[in-house]
């Protein structure tokens, strides 16, 4: 802050305070008048329409309370900041206080989340303890997408299964944790057309061992030779590098109705898993690692 | 000075009250206008783009921040679960500001990119689809309406005449992004949210 503006708000505080100081002070004794009977309170002499005034002073607590407010600014402002640049004897911040509130946390917490670092993903899911830490890390931070219990929903992978889209080991849960993922399967209207669309439909079903129209699978097998098999694979089984699903399991994580599937190949889909390294600590993370993982083994 | 002076002259009386009260402003709102911590950009800030700024729009009609505020407070509390707290040069091209005051729902200040796009649709369109205890209304309407883009230069232009840097560039194309008729209310709305305090992070 400018000088310019340290010294116009230190004056304007310092104007209010003296000023408001005066007022209450400037107003305590009135002038009487001398034509007070006997035995009656006295009078200010002001007379408005034949009404008299009585002097009647400020209620003492009233007056007491006023000064203690000024008194408790005057403090106020000699501690804490207030007054333009100068800070306050206490140096006393928003910022400092809130560092150290956090540091104090800090130093209490961190080392409950690091203990836990060092120890491989594998063995971490049989503490009890880590687990319950780690239940209520998920519970704060994935649970909104993929539910309280793991399970997902419609365009929400399950992480209880054993069905991984990018893999599920320890290091590859990690890495989607870490990095997020992003998924990109086209769309594919334009290129197939609504014929060609319900043909690969068909196809998928088939795969999939579903009931499927037999002449359009055929056909629908020669479109998905061209535009699917470079990320699901020449057999549908998908590809964990790519996040390519796994089409012949039976698990549809946009929904395995015709019409739904249709939709998928129509218009693509783009499932974002959210990056967490800017947002979680690498110790959280961990734990967070774990506990995905122990979603899959406790089948 | 005599008490009837004043008792007596209403117009003097008038001017001294608007004196004793313009004290609270000119002390602590006036000098805001000249401090850098108040009018300069955090790095990185640019004004928003024309699907966002008609998806912050959208967010101000919808009433958004009538239940969720845009600002972190420096409590430990909060930066704990949101992140870290707001600045007052994150918000300087916003006109008005939308810190709101209330919490019915989680603040949003730092909302952008902490869920997937996929997410912020499902979540407007029925929120309970996603969070079964939610009571935030659902907004089916915004995956129905088309926008133009017909007012965003016009919008620009606004905002440029209360100081936002907007270039005569951004404003011909103001309208580029909505030019196929095919951009749906919600999509300028996840657009708006997703870049929602994204230039300051801080490790939970």
């Amino acid at each position: 802050m400018s000088t310019f503006w340290s010294i116009w708000i230190i004056a304007f505080t310092a104007i209010t305070i003296v000023g408001c100081t005066w007022l209450l002070l400037a107003n305590r004794k009135v002038e009487v008048s001398d034509d007070t009977k006997e035995g009656e309170a006295q009078k200010t002499g002001h007379v408005y329409d034949g009404i008299e005034e009585y002097d009647n002073p400020l209620p003492g607590w009233w007056f007491k309370m006023f000064l203690g407010t000024v008194i408790f600014g005057v403090v106020y402002l000699v501690l804490y900041p207030g007054l333009g640049n100068f800070g306050g004897v206490l140096g006393w911040t928003q910022v400092g206080q809130w560092e150290e509130e956090v540091a104090e946390a800090e130093a209490k917490y961190t080392p409950l989340y690091e203990q836990y670092s060092e120890t491989p993903v594998e063995e971490l899911i049989a503490n009890p303890e880590a687990m319950k830490m780690s239940r209520r890390l998920f519970n704060n931070n994935c649970a909104v997408c993929h539910g309280s219990d793991g399970r997902g929903s419609y365009g929400f992978p399950n992480l209880a299964d054993s069905d991984w889209l990018y893999g599920g080991s320890a290091e590859d849960i990690k890495t989607t944790l870490v990095n997020g993922r992003q998924g990109a399967m086209p769309a594919l209207g334009g290129a197939l057309g609504e014929e060609g669309v319900d043909k690969v439909a068909e196809y998928v079903f088939k795969i999939s061992g579903r009931e499927h129209d037999a002449d359009k699978a055929e056909a629908g097998g020669q479109l998905f030779a061209t535009y699917c098999v470079a990320c699901h694979g020449a057999d549908g089984t998908g590809n964990k590098m790519l996040g390519a699903p796994n089409l012949t399991d039976g698990i549809w994580l946009y929904g395995g109705s015709p019409t739904l599937v249709r939709h998928t190949i129509r218009n693509g889909r783009n499932g974002n898993m959210p990056a967490q390294a800017d947002k979680l600590k690498a110790e959280k993370i961990h734990l967070l690692t774990a506990y995905v993982y122990s979603l899959s083994k406790n089948q | 000075m005599k008490h009837e002076i004043v008792e007596k002259n209403i117009g003097l009386m008038i001017v001294l009250i608007v004196v004793a009260i313009s004290f609270g402003g000119l002390t602590q709102i006036i000098p805001l206008f000249w401090q850098n911590q108040t009018t300069q950009p955090v790095e990185g800030l640019e004004p928003l783009g024309p699907l966002a700024l008609e998806g912050r729009d959208i967010y101000i009609r919808e009433g958004c921040h009538v239940c969720h505020t845009q600002m972190v407070r420096p409590l430990r509390a909060e930066t704990e679960r949101y992140g870290h707290y707001s600045v007052a040069g994150e918000h300087v091209y916003e006109h008005p500001f939308l810190w709101g005051s209330k919490r019915t729902g989680p603040d949003l200040a730092r909302v952008g990119g902490r869920y997937s796009d996929d997410w912020q649709r499902a979540h407007l369109y029925n929120p309970r689809d996603v969070v079964p205890e939610s009571n935030m209304p659902a907004f089916p309407w915004l995956f129905e309406n088309t926008l133009t883009g017909k007012d965003t230069a016009a919008k620009m232009t606004a905002l440029r005449t209360v100081g936002v840097p907007y270039t005569d560039e951004d404003i011909a194309n103001a309208a580029a992004p909505f030019a196929g008729g095919e951009v749906k209310e919600i999509d300028a709305l996840v657009v708006y949210l997703q870049q929602l305090g994204t230039l300051l992070t801080q490790k939970r």
